[in-house]
C-alpha cells in the first residue's frame, strides 16, 4: 500500500499550481468567464505544452505513460483555481474513449486531443433521461456502412469549445434498455448538427446540442456499437473520480478560506473565528473535506479492478463527495455571512461549482441507490 | 499510490489468520462487544498472545511489541475483527506502557512491562474526577511528599475495569501553587494498597463497567513517580495521543456491518427481508460509505506514521468519526430488531449468560449495546474537546 505521488506527479502538481497561480486569479477568471468565449484557447494551449493533455495516457498512446492518478492531481488543481477549460470532458472522457477505439480512432482523434487541436465534449445526457445512462431516445440508425444520428443531447459542458462530440445513442431495443447502445465520434460542424450555447451558473460553458440525420461513417462507432454501455459506464466512473479530485480542490480552498476569513472579520470585538460554534463547524468542514480526498484516492486506484468493485466505489465516492460539498459549500456562506453572498468574494464561486459537481454525472441519490443495487447483487451472488 | 499487498504482506496475513483459527478461543467467538465478562475471560486471548509475543502490536521490538510496519497491524486488527475478537484491554498495553517506555525509568521498565505484554496484571486508569470531565487539568486529587513516600487523597471516577485492577497509573497534583496543568504527576499505584476504595457505577445498559475509586492516604513509594514530578500533563496527553491512534475501530465496524447485514436479512418487512427495504437497505450503504470514508482517511494516517511521523492531531478525525459510526452501527442494529430490541436480557434470571433469549439470539443485547456505545463519543477526550484540539492545531484558531 503507498499513498504517494510519483516524481513526475508531484511536478505536474507543481507546475500547475505555479501556473494558475500566475495567470488564473479569481480577478482574470472572473473577465475570462464573461468574456464572449467564454475560456482561454491560449491556455489550453499551455496546459497542452505542459504535458497535462498527455499525462494520463500510456506512451504507445502518445502520452506520457501516466493514468488516472495523473488526472487526479490535475483536477484537483483545477478545482483550487475553478478552471473552466474542459480537462475533464476532453481529456478524461473523449481520451478514456478514444484509447479504447481502435488504431485508426487513436490516430485519427486522439493524437490531436492530446496536442490541444481538438477538443472533445460528452453528449450522453438527454432532457427526460436524467442520470441513466441507458435512457436514451437519441437514435443511430445504420446507413449503409456508416450510421445516422437522430436526437437531442441535453447540458453538454463544454460544447461550445468542442471541435468534436462523443454521443451516446441507441442503436437498437427500447428507451432504457442496457443493450443496444453505442458511442459515436461527431464533428461538431457535421451537417445536421446544431446547438444551442450557453453559460452555467458555475462559470462554465454548455450546449443544447441537436442531430438531424447526423450521417457519419462506420469509424466514427468506438467499441461494439450494440452494447456500449459496459465502455460508457467505465469511462463515465473514470469522469466521477476526476470530478471527485475537482472538488477536493475547491473544497479545501473553500475551507481555508473560511477560516482565514473568520480570523479577520471582527464582531463583538473578537474575530469570529474565537466561537466555539463556528470554530466546531470550521473542523466538522475539514473533517469533511480531508475525507473526501480519502474517498477520491479509494476511488481513483480502484479504477482498474472488477466491474462491481469499481461500480461501487465510484458510487460511493460520488455519494460522499457530494454530501461533504454541499456541507462545506453552504457553511463557507454562512460563517462568511452577508459577504459570502456578494458576487464580489470567490467564495460564492467555490460554492457555486460545488453544487453543480453533485449533479455531473448522478446525484447522492442517483449513486446512494446505484450503490444499494450493487450491494444487493453482490449478496445474492454470496448467497449461491 | 497503489492497494496493493506485497507478497509478504499476504504472506503475513495467512499466518496471522491461521494462528486465530488455531488459537483463538472457540467460546469466546463474537463476544467481543460484550461489557460484563469474568477476568480470565477478558484476559484469555492476552494472554495467549503474550506467549507469542503478538500483544503489544504497535510496541518497539526492544520492549517486547511486534515492531510490526502500520500495514501489518492494519492486517492483524482487520484478521482478529474476522472473529470478533476480545483484544487486550487498552489500558495496559495501550495506554501505561508506552509512558513507561517513553518517559519511565529502567527500573519501571523492568518490572512493569512484562506483566503488562503477558497479561498477568491488569491495569486501570485514574484520571478523571468528578470536578474534572473534559476539563481534566483542573483534577483535585493531591499526592503530598511524604519522607520516600507521596501520600495521595481525592477521588476518581469512571475508572474502568477497576474492579479487576491489579495496578492503576493515577494523575495526581503535585504542586497546589501551580497553574492548573503544571503541578501534575503521574504515578502508578498498586490497587491493594491500604487505603484505595473501588465502589461499582451502574450504568443505563446494566453493567458495572465502570467505577468510582477512593483514595484515603494512600502512601506510595516515590520511585512510583513516571519521570519528572509535575510533569505529568504531558505525559498524560502523549497517552491520549495513542489511545486515539487505534480508536477508529474500522475493522470491527466492518464486520458490524456484516452482522447487520445478516440480521436484516433475517427480518422481515411486509413478508420480504428488510435488507430490500429501500429505506433500510439505502441507511446500510449511508454507512459503509461513511466507514470507507473512515478506512482511507486512517490508511492515510498510516501511511504517514510509517514514514516517520507520529500520531499527530489529525488522529482526532479518527475518534470523532470512528465512534460516529460506531454509534450509527448500533443504532441501526437496535432498528433492524424491531420489537426485540426492548426485553431486557440482564434483567431476567440467570443475566450475564447468552442462554434465555426471548427473540431471535441477535436481537439479545442491541439495545445494550446501543446504549453503551454512547459513551464513545464522550470517553477518551469527548469530541467536543477533539473538535477544540484540532481547532487549535490544525485550523490555527
Amino acid at each position: 500500500m503507498d499513498f504517494n505521488f510519483t516524481e513526475e506527479q508531484t511536478m505536474i502538481r507543481d507546475s500547475l499550481a505555479r501556473l494558475i497561480k500566475d495567470q488564473y486569479d479569481f480577478d482574470t477568471r472572473r473577465k475570462v468567464v464573461a468574456s464572449k468565449e467564454g475560456w482561454r484557447p491560449k491556455m489550453w494551449a499551455q496546459f497542452a505544452e505542459l504535458g497535462l493533455l498527455a499525462a494520463p495516457f500510456s506512451e504507445e498512446d502518445g502520452g506520457l505513460g501516466g493514468g488516472p492518478i495523473d488526472a487526479m492531481v490535475v483536477m484537483e488543481e483545477f478545482g483550487k483555481g475553478l478552471v473552466v477549460e474542459p480537462f475533464l470532458q476532453s481529456v478524461v472522457v473523449g481520451g478514456g474513449f478514444l484509447k479504447r477505439g481502435t488504431e485508426g480512432q487513436k490516430a485519427e482523434h486522439l493524437a490531436p486531443m492530446i496536442a490541444g487541436e481538438r477538443v472533445f465534449a460528452f453528449a450522453y445526457a438527454e432532457p427526460k433521461g436524467r442520470y441513466n445512462l441507458a435512457d436514451l431516445e437519441t437514435t443511430a440508425k445504420k446507413d449503409g456502412a456508416g450510421w445516422k444520428i437522430s436526437g437531442h443531447k441535453a447540458v453538454v459542458v463544454g460544447a461550445p469549445w468542442a471541435s468534436h462530440l462523443i454521443v451516446t445513442a441507441r442503436t437498437a431495443g427500447g428507451r432504457r434498455d442496457t443493450k443496444g447502445i453505442g458511442v459515436f465520434i461527431v464533428a461538431k460542424d457535421a451537417k445536421g448538427v446544431t446547438t444551442r450555447d450557453y453559460p452555467t451558473v458555475d462559470g462554465r460553458r454548455a450546449s443544447e446540442v441537436h442531430f438531424d440525420n447526423v450521417s457519419v461513417g462506420a469509424d466514427a462507432a468506438i467499441g461494439d456499437a450494440a452494447n456500449g454501455l459496459p465502455l460508457i459506464e467505465r469511462v463515465t466512473d473514470e469522469a466521477i473520480a476526476a470530478l471527485c479530485a475537482e472538488a477536493c480542490g475547491a473544497m479545501k480552498v473553500a475551507q481555508t478560506m473560511t477560516v482565514e476569513y473568520s480570523r479577520q472579520r471582527k464582531q463583538f470585538g473578537t474575530p469570529i473565528g474565537k466561537f466555539q460554534v463556528l470554530q466546531h463547524k470550521m473542523v466538522d468542514m475539514f473533517m469533511e473535506a480531508e475525507q473526501s480526498v480519502s474517498m477520491t484516492y479509494m476511488a481513483t486506484l480502484k479504477l482498474d479492478e472488477d466491474d462491481v468493485t469499481r461500480k461501487k466505489a465510484a458510487s460511493a465516492a460520488k455519494v460522499r463527495i457530494g454530501q461533504a460539498g454541499r456541507f462545506v459549500g453552504q457553511n463557507a456562506i454562512q460563517i462568511h455571512g452577508g459577504m459570502g453572498m456578494t458576487d464580489e468574494l470567490a467564495i460564492g464561486h467555490y460554492f457555486k461549482r460545488l453544487t453543480i459537481i453533485d449533479s455531473e454525472f448522478g446525484n447522492v441519490d442517483h449513486h446512494l441507490k446505484r450503490y444499494t443495487d450493487l450491494s444487493a447483487a453482490d449478496m445474492a451472488v454470496a448467497a449461491e | 499510490m497503489n492497494l496493493d499487498f506485497t507478497p509478504e504482506e499476504n504472506a503475513f496475513r495467512e499466518e496471522v489468520r491461521a494462528f486465530i483459527r488455531d488459537n483463538y478461543p472457540k467460546e469466546l467467538m463474537n463476544m467481543g462487544t460484550r461489557e460484563d465478562l469474568s477476568r480470565e475471560q477478558f484476559l484469555a486471548w492476552h494472554k495467549i498472545l503474550g506467549k507469542k509475543g503478538w500483544s503489544a502490536v504497535a510496541w518497539p521490538k526492544k520492549y517486547g511489541g511486534t515492531g510490526w510496519t502500520s500495514t501489518q497491524r492494519y492486517i492483524w486488527s482487520e484478521e482478529n475483527a474476522r472473529v470478533d475478537a476480545l483484544m487486550p484491554l487498552p489500558f495496559g498495553v495501550s495506554m501505561v506502557g508506552p509512558v513507561i517506555y517513553t518517559f519511565g525509568s529502567e527500573e519501571q521498565k523492568a518490572k512493569h512491562l512484562p506483566g503488562i505484554l503477558s497479561g498477568d496484571v491488569w491495569w486501570a486508569q485514574g484520571y478523571s474526577e468528578p470536578g474534572a470531565g473534559s476539563d481534566l487539568a483542573s483534577l483535585k486529587t493531591t499526592a503530598v511528599r511524604d519522607g520516600d513516600h507521596y501520600v495521595i487523597n481525592g477521588q476518581k471516577t469512571w475508572t474502568t475495569l477497576a474492579q479487576h485492577a491489579d495496578w492503576g497509573f493515577f494523575l495526581c497534583r503535585t504542586d497546589p501553587s501551580a497553574k492548573s496543568q503544571e503541578g501534575i504527576s503521574f504515578i502508578l499505584v498498586n490497587m491493594k494498597t491500604p487505603g484505595i476504595e473501588v465502589r461499582p457505577i451502574k450504568l443505563i445498559d446494566g453493567t458495572h463497567e465502570v467505577n468510582e475509586t477512593w483514595l484515603t492516604d494512600v502512601r506510595v513509594p516515590v520511585e512510583n513517580l513516571v519521570g519528572k514530578e509535575n510533569e505529568g500533563w504531558t505525559y498524560a496527553k502523549f497517552l491520549l495521543a495513542h489511545e486515539r491512534s487505534g480508536i477508529a475501530g474500522v475493522a470491527r465496524s466492518k464486520r458490524g456491518i456484516e452482522r447487520l447485514r445478516d440480521i436484516a436479512s433475517s427480518e422481515t418487512i411486509d413478508g420480504t427481508p428488510l435488507i430490500l427495504n429501500g429505506d433500510f437497505s439505502r441507511k446500510i450503504s449511508q454507512l459503509e460509505i461513511d466507514l470507507t470514508a473512515l478506512e482511507f482517511t486512517e490508511l492515510r494516517t498510516l501511511a504517514s506514521e510509517a514514514a516517520g511521523k507520529g500520531p499527530g492531531p489529525e488522529s482526532s478525525i479518527l475518534k470523532i468519526k470512528g465512534t460516529e459510526i460506531q454509534q450509527r452501527l448500533t443504532e441501526l442494529t437496535l432498528e433492524a430488531v424491531g420489537n426485540y430490541g426492548a426485553p431486557y436480557a440482564r434483567g431476567m434470571d440467570g443475566h450475564g449468560v447468552n442462554d434465555f433469549g426471548v427473540g431471535p439470539e441477535y436481537s439479545n443485547f442491541a439495545a445494550d449495546t446501543y446504549f453503551n456505545m454512547r459513551k464513545t463519543s464522550i470517553y477518551g477526550g469527548s469530541n467536543e474537546i477533539q473538535r477544540n484540539i484540532i481547532t487549535k492545531m490544525i485550523l490555527g484558531l
